[in-house]
């Protein structure tokens, strides 16, 4: 199912950020977004999930409309979210977590033997509270409890922010795997070489708008638009 | 009698001022835990159980347990559909702004109190208990039915455990405590959450009003002192934590009738002001609080 983005303008109270912001996401593809700081990424995609309300602008999932549905039925239609921090339920177990990530869809045991097929690492630590995990784990976690929504369009904010390198492998081999599973996802990723090895396109942000979108297949470490857009 | 006794007296007492303030005050730690509203109704909740109680009984003809057993379904419902409605009439309009509905609960407490006045009168009226056994001990006898409300509460306070524990709908109401905005990116209605957990609240401090009010009088201007009551077991507990309130209820029960019967009973809210003012002072986040 793809994820049509059209015209999308939003903002915090009188503070408008996203400035008319046009693109599209295809299943079974990556699409990166990047930018510097505050040109709207990670408020893109708050907006996508209905937290951050659309003052005008479609959004629409394979033809549905999402822009005026409230934030809880946006990843009933097939929406899951991976916010920047993870944004984890500290207080409550592994597996109630990935219990609330699968309230949704309501098929509880089998969402869970799914993610954690993916995750193996998650099985160990089912009774431990969120808030104990190491930053990888909780990372993953945060991505399994999304997962269990069995999401059409999965959005990524920032997955391997601060995380050590096995970690970050471990993540971009799950991003891979959705992937190859036919999940749309939307990565909002700083580093470049990151973005080389996931991304199909690449939608380069300024000022709240996608100014330029190339196939990730054209860039190059180094390449000049990096230097222009995020300043690397 | 000699000390022991009279001791024995005092705790039992202090048991029942416990399981009724432990009742109420969950309800508000509830609220406070899930919605971060402090509901300075939650005392006039507690009345209106202790009124709807006295108006059932007046209306179920039959045996006293009967017209009880009534009140103790009857009261918490309407109660809490009163809660549930003032929720979507009000607190949502305010998006559960902190400082805003402190300022309308306290607009909600004067419009029930003067509500009962009107319709029920400045009486204080009593209800009959369901059932008059009285146990007798070596010293003195004491009645059944008190304890009788201290077991009811224990069951109602450890049906509220497995029901947030538990259950489905707990867990919905702990992931909306912990974090309401990805809560809703989880497909929970948010709004629905806040509305049941307003309910409940106010119907937990319905039940106590239903069961303390055969042994103390339905009054319009009851609630303010369990009010403060559950404000400091609530703040001594930590806000949003139901074991630290339920353990601070068992304290100040036990030291308001202890306190009481060897002195008198305005030292013991004296005393427990004082701990409060203690707590805040030395643990601003209470005994079992998360520091923020």
């Amino acid at each position: 199912m793809a994820l049509d983005v059209q015209g999308i303008i939003a903002g915090y109270g009188p503070v408008t950020v996203l400035r008319g912001v046009d693109f599209r996401a295809e299943p079974g593809q990556v699409t990166c977004l990047m930018g510097r700081n505050g040109v709207g990424k990670s408020t893109l995609l708050k907006c996508l999930m209905g937290l951050v309300p659309a003052a005008s602008g479609t959004i629409h999932l394979n033809g549905m409309a999402l822009e005026s549905l409230p934030a809880h039925e946006v990843p009933k239609r097939g929406l899951a979210y991976v916010p920047q921090g993870r944004r984890l339920f500290g207080p409550l177990t592994v597996a109630e977590n990935l219990a609330i990530g699968g309230l949704v869809q309501g098929n509880d045991e089998a969402s869970l033997h799914r993610v954690l097929t993916l995750f193996p690492r998650l099985r160990e630590r089912l009774t431990q509270t969120a808030q104990t995990l190491s930053g990888g784990e909780q990372q993953m976690l945060a991505i399994a409890r999304a997962l269990c929504l069995a999401p059409k369009v999965l959005l990524l904010d920032e997955p391997t922010e601060g995380l050590q390198p096995s970690m970050i492998t471990l993540i971009q081999e799950a991003v891979l795997t959705l992937k190859a599973q036919g999940v749309a996802v939307v990565l909002v990723e700083q580093r470049v070489d990151a973005v080389l090895k996931l991304a199909d396109s690449v939608a380069f942000m300024t000022g709240g708008r996608i100014e330029k979108t190339v196939p990730a297949m054209e860039l190059q470490p180094g390449a000049e638009v990096f230097r222009t857009y995020v300043g690397v | 009698m000699t000390f022991g006794p009279f001791l024995l007296l005092a705790l039992m007492e202090g048991l029942v001022t416990a399981a009724v303030l432990a009742l109420a005050a969950s309800g508000l730690s509830l609220v406070f835990g899930v919605m971060r509203v402090v509901n300075v109704a939650h005392g006039a909740f507690y009345m209106l159980g202790a009124v709807l109680a006295w108006a059932v009984a007046q209306h179920v003809p039959g045996p006293a347990a009967i017209a009880f057993a009534a009140a103790i379904i009857v009261a918490p419902l309407v109660v809490g559909a009163l809660a549930a409605a003032t929720d979507g009439l009000i607190l949502k309009r305010l998006n559960y702004d902190p400082e805003a509905t402190i300022v309308a609960t306290i607009g909600l407490l004067y419009m029930i109190e003067q509500a009962t006045l009107s319709l029920y009168g400045p009486n204080a009226n009593p209800v009959q208990a369901p059932f008059e056994w009285r146990i007798q001990l070596p010293w003195f006898g004491y009645s059944g039915y008190k304890l009788f409300v201290v077991l009811a509460a224990c069951v109602v306070l450890l049906t509220l455990w497995a029901f947030i524990t538990r259950t489905k709908a707990g867990l919905i109401m702990r992931a909306t405590q912990v974090d309401r905005t990805t809560a809703r990116s989880f497909g929970i209605n948010v709004d629905r959450v806040y509305m049941g957990t307003f309910a409940l609240g106010a119907g937990l401090a319905a039940l106590a009003g239903v069961l303390i009010v055969p042994i103390q009088q339905a009054h319009y201007l009851m609630g303010g002192d369990t009010l403060l009551l559950s404000f400091i077991v609530v703040i001594i507990g930590g806000l949003g934590s139901l074991r630290g309130t339920l353990i601070a209820a068992i304290v100040i029960g036990l030291c308001d009738g202890v306190i009481s019967m060897f002195f008198a009973p305005t030292l013991a809210k004296i005393l427990a002001t004082l701990l409060v003012a203690m707590v805040l002072v030395f643990r601003p986040q209470g005994l079992f609080g998360a520091r923020s």
